[in-house]
């Protein structure tokens, strides 16, 4: 039978052989290594490696306002990035969903931002601040775009999150609306007839209904916010004075500017940390609050 | 039912719609038009139609970034590690539904598990790993990377769509003699192809893309890809926007061709690997 074939030792090795090796080699050694490195003074000059016990992290929780700084700046921008692509992401797909004649056409100019890489995306706005902004604040004379754009740390914030709602606001509309298209038709007008008001619908029936796809939405967003690095360094690299600086670009600095690599390590895993305690509260809340449909 | 008017809420509702999406086009309006003006150009008037249109912008940047062979390395990479990705990742996956043993399901959770590691998390010993193995600053060690990280999320997502495929066909197959490697690329890896599908299409954007890590390690200048090669005519070209602009846009150009032609599959590709995020 097909099982007794397939039970022998040399499937196994031929199957899952290549792609575990990739996987311990790639990531479980670097986990594990990255570990023991965060109680290292390893500067990445190999053979100097020095046990220092818990200094790194005494170092970071008692002496490293940078590294909290920059941990504050992605959780404000994790909040408020988070929220808006949501938001903005999920009033696309509401509205494309229905009936609209040009609904193809929209679905792919919200999409795009998505497809060109964070890089590219920072170092095209960077130009769209510094001189599509004044010349559209010139014409029009609103202040809005006269404000001193990636020149300060609100304007900072602001712009890193504009662009990074831009980018990813078409990814989740995707989401949503294949989830939209899966709410019965049925429910719905059985809800109109019953004269319920659109915000009830949308409250009542809609949303409960798409809480999986929420599930998810939250989890992409958390997931980019949280570990975004492209956006920043290619709209502000941080600045000015780390004021817009974050986690991933503050941990990438102090490895490879500072060469300080058993400190960066340290921080990489009180950072892993963070991501999974939040991963894991965020699936469970959420998860808690689907109904079967 | 499905015969509602076009009413006139619904003509509103489509000129915002229409509105919303010129204002998410206007960065691209401002990128394109902008390219092909001459410096003084740009910086006196950045909205206006070009005057005359400078073509000579982009043979400059085309020739300063030395754009072919960024566009030949990307290339390179991104294909190479993402039909090796889908295809031992395919094969785990299929193995590991196929053979239920403990072993199997412990290395599953595994895979599952990992996919919270960060990126940013991992990188630093990352580095050693690959000096170690001395791959460093080659594209061999740059693809390696990307087997290992881009296995867990394509594994889960194979794993998620094997375990629907019923096992009749496979068994009449190995009665007919079929050993299990052919069995798996004559009859699974066919049916695979949605999902298949979806993995390549996501690990594209994702290769193509990324920055980070063949920052790390490629380090020779004739190895990189476009977005390092842009990075680092940025550096040294900062403000020049008339070389700049026009190196943007050959540095989108590729993949902004490619999801315009393959726009339904890369859409459906998304919303279906991201139902099981």
């Amino acid at each position: 039978m097909g099982s007794k074939r397939m039970s022998g030792w040399w499937p196994q090795l031929v199957f899952v052989g290549p792609v575990t090796i990739f996987f311990l080699l790639i990531m479980i050694i670097p986990f594990l290594l990255g570990m023991y490195y965060s109680f290292t003074d390893w500067n990445g000059v190999a053979g100097t490696v020095n046990w220092v016990g818990f200094d790194n992290f005494k170092q970071i929780f008692t002496n490293d306002s940078d590294f909290w700084s920059s941990f504050w700046f992605t959780i404000r921008f994790t909040i408020v990035g988070v929220l808006l692509t949501n938001l903005v992401g999920f009033f696309l797909a509401y509205l494309l969903t229905k009936k609209l004649k040009s609904k193809n056409v929209l679905r792919t100019i919200f999409f795009m931002p998505n497809v060109i890489g964070g890089l590219l995306l920072g170092f095209i706005w960077q130009f769209i601040f510094v001189k599509g902004f004044s010349t559209v604040g010139d014409m029009t004379g609103w202040s809005f775009f006269n404000l001193p754009w990636l020149g300060d740390e609100t304007t900072g914030f602001w712009g890193i999150t504009m662009v990074f709602v831009w980018q990813s606001a078409g990814y989740l509309m995707v989401v949503y609306i294949a989830s939209l298209t899966n709410v019965s038709k049925e429910v719905l007008e059985a809800a109109e007839i019953d004269g319920a008001s659109r915000f009830q619908v949308l409250r009542g029936i809609i949303l409960p209904l798409i809480m999986p796809a929420i599930t998810v939405c939250l989890f992409l967003a958390i997931s980019w916010s949280f570990k975004m690095f492209d956006l920043n360094l290619s709209l502000t690299k941080g600045g000015p004075f780390k004021s817009t600086e974050s986690v991933a670009l503050n941990i990438y600095a102090e490895a490879f500017q500072n060469n300080r690599y058993g400190l960066g390590t340290a921080k990489s895993l009180i950072f892993f940390i963070v991501v999974a305690i939040i991963t894991l509260i965020q699936v469970r809340v959420t998860k808690s609050k689907e109904v079967e449909a | 039912m499905g015969t509602k008017k076009y009413t006139g809420k619904l003509f509103i509702t489509e000129a915002v719609m229409i509105i919303v999406g010129l204002l998410f086009l206007a960065p691209f309006y401002f990128l394109l038009v902008n390219s092909v003006k001459p410096f003084g150009e740009i910086m006196s008037n950045s909205a206006s139609w070009p005057q005359i249109f400078k073509w000579e912008n982009y043979s400059r940047a085309w020739e300063l970034t030395r754009f072919p062979q960024a566009f030949r390395n990307s290339m390179i990479i991104t294909v190479v590690t993402v039909i090796l990705t889908a295809l031992i990742s395919a094969m785990g996956a299929y193995r590991m539904v196929r053979a239920n043993t403990r072993f199997n399901r412990i290395l599953f959770m595994l895979f599952v598990a990992a996919m919270v590691i960060p990126f940013q998390s991992i990188m630093i010993p990352l580095l050693k790993v690959v000096n170690v193995m001395g791959v460093n600053n080659s594209m061999v060690g740059l693809i390696m990377c990307y087997l290992g990280l881009g296995a867990p999320l394509s594994l889960f997502l194979f794993h998620g769509f094997i375990k629907a495929i019923p096992l009749e066909i496979e068994e009449a197959a190995t009665v007919d003699g079929c050993n299990p490697i052919t069995v798996f690329f004559r009859i699974v890896l066919p049916l695979l192809k949605p999902m298949l599908m979806t993995v390549i299409i996501l690990n594209c954007l994702w290769v193509w893309n990324d920055y980070l890590l063949p920052s790390l390690i490629l380090q020779k200048p004739d190895m990189r890809t476009i977005p390092l090669a842009t990075f680092a005519f940025f550096g040294q070209y900062t403000k020049q926007w008339d070389l700049a602009l026009p190196a943007l846009v050959l540095g989108i150009a590729p993949i902004v061709a490619f999801f315009l032609l393959l726009q339904r599959y890369i859409v459906e590709g998304v919303a279906a690997g991201s139902v099981k995020g």
